[in-house]
């Protein structure tokens, strides 16, 4: 792990300076829809939702990368998997229909919900147990050769649209919100982002935790108090898929589409991008990292079409120069912090 | 006669053309301090790395406590009561002494795949922790970060640490290089306060601590094991000289 | 024309199509070797993950195709990739590969992967997003007939014969000279060769050049017979990455097994899958199905390679 993590899994009582913080964060999240509309700027509601799913994709990946030290290339994968879970419950559900012979459809979120988690953590099971069998360089190409094979995967299968893609009509049904709503849909995913933050900063600082930090700082030193590092990290590996596939099912019910585009190895690398923006390994970190990319994203695709090649300059030198990220930026200016 | 707690029987490791441990005979016995001792080069190092499982062996035996060990991998062994020192030191960086010590408690104690609850306020593993540190010398320094700590200050901490995994059989690297007069009589102390209830083979190099603390010597060289027996055996073995010393006729 | 319908033309067997479909597959993997050489070099030897190798093909493959179209000699082409690839490996090495050798893996996976967005996003601003056309040059332009029934591209041949040429070429400046000594202890033990004094810097700049030049001369061979357009490289990076794992990392003779096994098993799958799937299904489910299969078909032979040997087949150190 390079010095630039800094990386405080001090899980103590969060001074008073955090907590304010964090309080502040939360009345601003919340405010954020009723501000905009005051503003007249309504769109930035939708922008803000796909901030938020975006952190919790890059957050989870954070667990396995940051955390654990494991450069997974293939996240997008669990993503994906994520969102056609969504996409193939929808399909069949509109249907009426079977999937595999004998499971129904649904439109309810507080199925699609669970199913995507199952179904990306299943495949990270496999693809981490066979990942994991190797370490530095091999990883990192494994895992990205894996998630390429399951975007091909769902290319070929034209049932669901194959390289088009496939639309999901309506979202998920919660109850009875009218979920189709920008404003509802927003604090839908804001209590999962919750949620999910939540449960990462519970297992950083638990003794699983401790172990995972452990084996990301020196697997060998693991091995010689009796730890055997492979399950760990595969049960890491496994977490941190299944919130990338809930991540995916929600990015699903926003965009109410869901392509193969979603697997493609550049979302990995997009998801990479975040958490190394806001800074590996720290909890808050994803969510920063998340917004900065999707508003940079954002306002440069208004100025040109090439904005990729102002993304690349700024993702070099952040790499090449900064220490820990935004994240670590806003420490030294005495505003964040590494970690609550 | 004392039980064995540690036999080994032929073990051999090549790595290409060089043979680093050329059919290395050893016995330990329970509750004795065991030193191992050789000019540089020897493979004592290398003969520990085998021993712990971090090396896979050639062929030969290891045998603990009349159980074989030699397939097991070395958190297997772990939990068969060895543990081991590093000569360079291998610890946390980004965490701190009490840290340090509590993982091994935890890793101990087995139950590690506990996602909630803070670890860190885990009285029942920072309590032992804490006791740990203290047999060590060192509770005074619990709360501080090992890429703070002095190179003696990680030698001690190499050693709590392994105290915590709470081993039969203890695999010391020189725990001494580096380490300065005061710190070094400090280490003798802790070895000898463990003697009877911890069984160690002690790779060293400080011959004062090794004629202070060892029950009994090996001497290793190029791999072979040439003289094993008590401190004044080895003194007066005349082979032992020559390889050391460079003494006496070829 | 489909390879079911020229199975009915006369003088073709179910033979000579294998025979072509293992030469396209001995072509493909000769091409992925000269990727995946340099790459398991970078790898083994600076221990450096780079996004950006498939960027090298790309440019030898553009800088190729213009000089071609702008002068018409194949000749001042193949000069083009092969020098456009050189210097930007050599650049992209002092400026940012230098500052990443002593980094940690994902640091290095993201400034190769910005690295790609800017490459990418210059040749479209350069080029346009649209195919580059590259006419075969005239010289090797027809077939020759091997055998009786089996005619094949002159073009392919000369891939086929540059590609196992460089091949001996590598393995003898590998086993053969003091340079390749160091490459090889360096590829098992980087410490090592510093502690013998090498400049370490030099034999990194070399091993860097040396994998950028394979890469351009894959880019600018390919040009003639596979699209030139932006994201190519990314494309042959990530099967290159599979050359790599099943071959062992570090080991030259792992990429060069590995691509000529994954050069075969692709080509093979895309031809026959989809054929054979026709027996047991309809015609457009065993399409799809065929052309699915055949695009996973790599990367489960990875998986099958890794659950049997994690270090690849010929790995550089055990």
């Amino acid at each position: 792990m390079s010095e630039n993590a800094l990386i405080r899994t001090d899980t103590a009582a969060p001074g008073l300076s955090r907590i304010i913080a964090l309080i502040v964060l939360a009345a601003a999240l919340i405010a954020l829809p009723f501000v905009v509309q005051a503003l007249g700027q309504p769109a930035l509601v939708p922008l803000a939702t796909r901030v938020l799913i975006y952190a919790i994709a890059a957050a989870s990946l954070n667990l396995a990368l940051g955390f654990g030290g494991m450069v997974s290339f293939g996240h997008a994968a669990f993503f994906g998997i994520g969102g056609y879970a969504v996409g193939i419950l929808y399909r069949t559900f509109a249907d009426d229909a079977l999937f595999l012979g004998f499971i129904p459809g649904t439109d309810q979120l507080l199925v699609t919900l669970p199913a995507a988690i199952l179904a990306a953590g299943l495949f990270a099971c496999i693809i981490g147990a066979l990942s994991l069998r190797t370490a530095g360089v091999q990883f990192i190409m494994i895992t990205l050769a894996f998630a390429q094979m399951l975007f091909f995967l769902f290319v070929s299968l034209k049932a669901y649209g194959g390289d088009d893609g496939m639309t999901i009509r309506r979202r998920n049904a919660l109850f009875d919100l009218n979920t189709r709503d920008d404003v509802t849909f927003y604090f839908i995913c804001l209590v999962i982002a919750a949620l999910v933050f939540l449960v990462l900063w519970r297992i950083v600082g638990s003794r699983f935790g401790m172990v995972l930090a452990g084996i990301r700082q020196n697997e060998r030193r693991m091995a010689a108090i009796g730890i055997a590092p492979y399950r760990y990290k595969l049960a890491a590996f496994v977490i941190s898929g299944m919130g990338a596939g809930l991540a995916g099912a929600l990015m699903a019910n926003y965009l109410r589409f869901v392509s193969p585009d979603m697997l493609h190895w550049t979302k990995s690398g997009e998801l990479m991008i975040m958490v190394i923006l806001g800074g590996v390994g720290t909890l808050l970190g994803p969510l920063l990292g998340a917004a900065a990319l999707v508003i940079l994203e954002t306002v440069l695709t208004g100025w040109t079409e090439h904005w990729q090649l102002v993304l690349g300059p700024i993702l070099l030198l952040v790499v090449l120069f900064t220490q820990g990220g935004l994240n670590g930026l806003l420490t030294r200016l005495g505003l964040g912090r590494s970690a609550p | 006669m004392t039980a064995t707690l540690l036999s080994v029987r032929g073990l051999r490791k090549r790595f290409g053309g060089l043979i680093a441990t050329d059919g290395v005979d050893l016995d330990v016995r329970d509750g004795q301090i065991h030193a191992l001792i050789g000019p540089n080069g020897a493979g004592k190092t290398t003969l520990l790395t085998q021993l712990f499982g971090e090396l896979t062996h050639d062929e030969g035996a290891i045998t603990l406590s009349g159980e074989e060990i030699g397939a097991l991998s070395t958190p297997q062994r772990v939990k068969r009561g060895v543990a081991r020192t590093f000569q360079i030191n291998q610890l946390l960086p980004d965490f701190t002494m009490l840290d340090n010590v509590a993982l091994a408690v935890q890793a101990h104690d087995g139950h590690s795949f506990r996602f909630f609850g803070n670890a860190r306020r885990d009285e029942a593993l920072r309590g032992r922790a804490r006791q740990h540190l203290t047999t060590a010398g060192l509770s005074h320094r619990a709360e501080v970060k090992v890429a703070d700590l002095s190179h003696g200050e990680q030698k001690q901490l190499e050693f709590a640490i392994a105290l915590a995994c709470e081993p039969r059989l203890l695999l010391l690297d020189e725990p001494m290089a580096g380490l300065g007069h005061a710190e070094s009589e400090q280490m003798v102390a802790m070895l000898s306060a463990l003697k009877g209830r911890v069984t160690m083979l002690l790779v060293e190099h400080d011959m004062d601590a090794v004629f202070a603390l060892a029950d009994r010597i090996s001497v290793l060289v190029y791999g072979r094991v040439i003289a094993t027996g008590t401190a004044e055996q080895i003194r007066d073995n005349p082979e032992v000289r020559t390889a050391y010393l460079g003494e006496g006729d070829a | 024309m489909q390879l079911s319908q020229r199975l009915h033309s006369p003088n073709v067997t179910a033979m000579t199509l294998v025979l072509e479909q293992l030469l396209n597959g001995l072509q493909f993997g000769v091409m992925l070797f000269l990727l995946a050489a340099g790459l398991t070099l970078i790898f083994g030897i600076m221990g450096v993950i780079n996004l950006a190798h498939g960027s090298l093909y790309m440019v030898g493959a553009y800088a190729a195709a213009f000089a071609a179209a702008q002068t018409g000699s194949f000749l001042l082409a193949l000069l083009a990739g092969l020098a456009a690839a050189a210097f930007i490996g050599m650049v992209m090495e002092l400026v940012v590969l230098r500052r990443l050798y002593a980094r940690d893996h994902l640091d290095q996976v993201l400034a190769t992967f910005a690295l790609i967005l800017i490459f990418n996003q210059s040749v479209t601003i350069l080029f346009g997003r649209q195919p580059l056309f590259v006419a075969i040059p005239p010289a090797l332009n027809g077939s020759v007939q091997l055998l009786p029934g089996l005619t094949y591209p002159v073009y392919r041949l000369a891939i086929i014969a540059i590609g196992l040429l460089v091949a001996l070429g590598l393995y003898l400046l590998i086993n053969r000279t003091r340079v390749g000594m160091l490459v090889r202890a360096g590829a098992t033990h980087r410490e090592m060769v510093r502690a013998l004094g090498v400049d370490i810097r030099l034999l990194y700049t070399a091993v860097f050049g040396l994998g950028a030049l394979l890469a351009g001369l894959a880019g600018l061979m390919a040009g003639p017979i596979l699209a030139v357009q932006v994201g190519m490289g990314e494309q042959i990076l990530i099967m290159t990455f599979v050359v790599v794992v099943i071959g062992g990392v570090g080991s030259i003779r792992g990429a060069f097994f590995g691509a000529l096994i994954v050069g075969l098993v692709d080509t093979s799958l895309r031809a026959f899958a989809p054929g054979l799937l026709r027996h047991v299904m309809t015609g457009s489910e065993a399409d799809a199905l065929g052309a699915g299969l055949a695009s996973m078909g790599i990367y489960l032979l990875m998986a099958i390679v890794l659950l049997v040997r994690p270090k690849g087949l010929f790995p550089a150190h055990v």
